[in-house]
């Protein structure tokens, strides 16, 4: 019947076929985000993804690489389009070329390409552009209720046109709860609207997503379910008291959560290999994600609590071998070169 | 003896650079490069402390037990850095409060340690100092090409606050390279900044060494006739 060696695979899946997939599933996630933000969502995934490119042609040109297969491989334009997704929908035009300048130069290409980059390249791009500029990170994003039309998005994004942006939810509810208690909070314009329902409407549309690949298996369940574990654990334990906190239900709806679940800490090359670790991973960059986001400065912390756990995933790997078959248990700790 | 003063002069500032290739004084290095005049500042300061302890140190070569040599090195560089200190508070106070904590900090930058370890105290006082020199130069300068770099992404400035180390009349020496509108890359001026900053000036000057090394390299393999080949050519 099996008329070869392992591993007995049904079908080919390279690199390509496998991102192809990943771009299918975000595809939901990506419409919901137009229709509510309007189409600086768009601008902004090509803006990136061509950067994205050009960079990449750029530095294999440079390194005397072949650039075909990098190039066709569409790891960077997934890398791309994630950073794109995360960016706020009236960022300037060159947030998003600035940012996928750094996610394909900085974060992939300079650690020698696809596989090799100790940090997930979207995050990297995200931080970077967080921290160098926290008013245009911070100030573009859209209040859905009035979604800017396509005349009132590109002078926005390209004439620097103010007067859409809105808050995030997660942001204005930390903001707020400092002095007003969860039925005031809750009186607020940003709450009594239609927002937190399409942030709602928008994890919904990103968990369809994921569970697509996890069904494809195209990715694993235990760094998502690990993430949405970590940050609901600590949101549900010390974050009952909504008047000063925000509420668990927010956490996991509002921003990036569900997002990141399946399509951030799910990265095969930066994070943990084994499954265990997978799952330690995800509960880690959750644990910290919630940490940074009530404790820090920053409005959310999904990419932090990410880059955190990717320096975290070598050490991970060491300490949650699988059992090999046939063998009693896993060895712990690290490999010492000479074994007597 | 002219070869050897070229030698040490290369060494310390290019081919065995504290900063690009020993890659010592890191701390100082990236925390406080965040603007040209703060890193000349410490550069000059590290400088002042590197000639003396060379200099000092050689001159007790011969009378520090090998055991105990360590610890004496280290009184020496803290007695030095004692003295920059409270020259800093006396002539330059404004600048003294910028750096802060990363004056009395020279005393841990083990190139200054290193240099009165593996040289200074195996050779002759003028030579130790002009070690001395040469070494610091080397930090000096990259602080200062690394503190001119970050400052004109973060800020789009150079030269800014140039009266904490030159007095009242510097007042008007800052430069503004980029428009006033320039939003400022904020990461340039923080400490991930520089250590991304750093990398890519040692790629640079790796990139440089390896372009000379071929070329030197074709040159021979050009002229050279081929006789008996034992081993690798490299």
């Amino acid at each position: 019947m099996i008329g070869r060696t392992s591993p007995h695979r049904t079908q080919e899946r390279g690199t390509q076929n496998l991102m192809q997939w990943v771009l299918l599933a975000m595809l939901p996630g990506i419409a919901l985000m137009t229709v509510f933000f309007g189409v600086g969502v768009l601008v902004n995934i090509g803006l990136a993804v061509t950067t994205g490119w050009l960079t990449e042609l750029a530095i294999c040109k440079l390194r005397k690489r072949d650039a075909a297969p990098v190039l066709t491989d569409y790891s960077g334009v997934v890398a791309c389009t994630l950073l794109a997704v995360s960016l706020p929908p009236l960022a300037p035009f060159w947030i998003a070329i600035t940012g996928a300048l750094l996610t394909v130069g900085l974060a992939k290409q300079l650690f020698g390409g696809l596989g090799h980059n100790p940090f997930n390249p979207a995050m990297v791009g995200y931080a970077v552009l967080l921290i160098s500029f926290p008013v245009a990170m911070s100030t573009t994003w859209v209040d859905s209720a009035q979604t800017p039309s396509i005349g009132q998005t590109l002078a926005a994004q390209f004439a620097g046109v103010d007067g859409y942006a809105g808050a995030t939810p997660l942001d204005r509810y930390k903001d707020l709860a400092d002095r007003l208690t969860q039925s005031e909070i809750l009186n607020d314009a940003v709450f009594a609207g239609q927002l937190t329902g399409h942030w709602t409407w928008l994890a919904l549309a990103w968990l369809a997503g994921g569970l697509v690949m996890i069904a494809k298996r195209i990715t694993y369940w235990h760094a998502p379910v690990g993430l949405l574990l970590g940050i609901a654990l600590p949101a549900g334990l010390f974050g009952w008291d909504s008047d000063q906190f925000v509420p668990l239900s927010l956490h996991l709806t509002a921003g990036a959560t569900v997002f990141a679940a399946f399509f951030i800490v799910t990265d095969p090359v930066s994070g943990a290999t084994s499954p265990r670790g997978r799952l330690a991973f995800g509960l880690g960059a959750g644990l910290l994600t919630w940490v940074i986001r009530t404790y820090g400065g920053y409005p959310d912390a999904i990419a932090f609590g990410v880059l955190l756990m990717n320096l975290c995933a070598p050490l991970l790997d060491q300490y949650t071998r699988p059992r090999i078959y046939g063998h009693d248990r896993a060895r712990r700790g690290p490999v010492l070169e000479k074994r007597s | 003896m002219s070869t050897q003063w070229r030698d040490l002069a290369w060494n310390g500032l290019w081919n065995n650079n504290p900063a690009l290739v020993q890659l010592l004084g890191l701390c100082p290095l990236l925390a406080v490069s965040g603007t040209v005049i703060n890193a000349l500042g410490l550069g000059l300061a590290t400088l002042f402390v590197l000639i003396g302890s060379n200099v000092s140190v050689s001159l007790i070569r011969h009378q520090v037990a090998d055991h105990l040599r360590l610890p004496a090195f280290v009184m020496i560089i803290a007695a030095f850095t004692t003295c920059v200190e409270l020259l800093m508070q006396a002539y330059a106070y404004s600048l003294y409060q910028v750096l802060g904590l990363f004056i009395p900090l020279i005393v841990t930058n083990c190139a200054i340690l290193g240099r009165a370890d593996g040289f200074a105290r195996k050779n002759t006082p003028w030579v130790a100092a002009y070690d001395g020199l040469m070494m610091g130069l080397g930090f000096l300068v990259v602080l200062v090409v690394l503190g001119g770099i970050r400052e004109v992404l973060g800020l789009g400035t150079l030269l800014d606050g140039a009266h904490l180390l030159f007095g009242e009349q510097a007042q008007g020496w800052k430069i503004r390279v980029l428009p006033e509108a320039y939003p400022g890359i904020l990461i340039a001026i923080l400490p991930p900044g520089a250590f991304i900053l750093l990398g890519f000036l040692i790629a640079g000057k790796q990139a440089l060494d390896l372009r000379q090394k071929r070329a030197a390299q074709q040159q021979v393999i050009a002229g050279a006739k081929r006789v008996r080949v034992t081993g690798d050519i490299s």
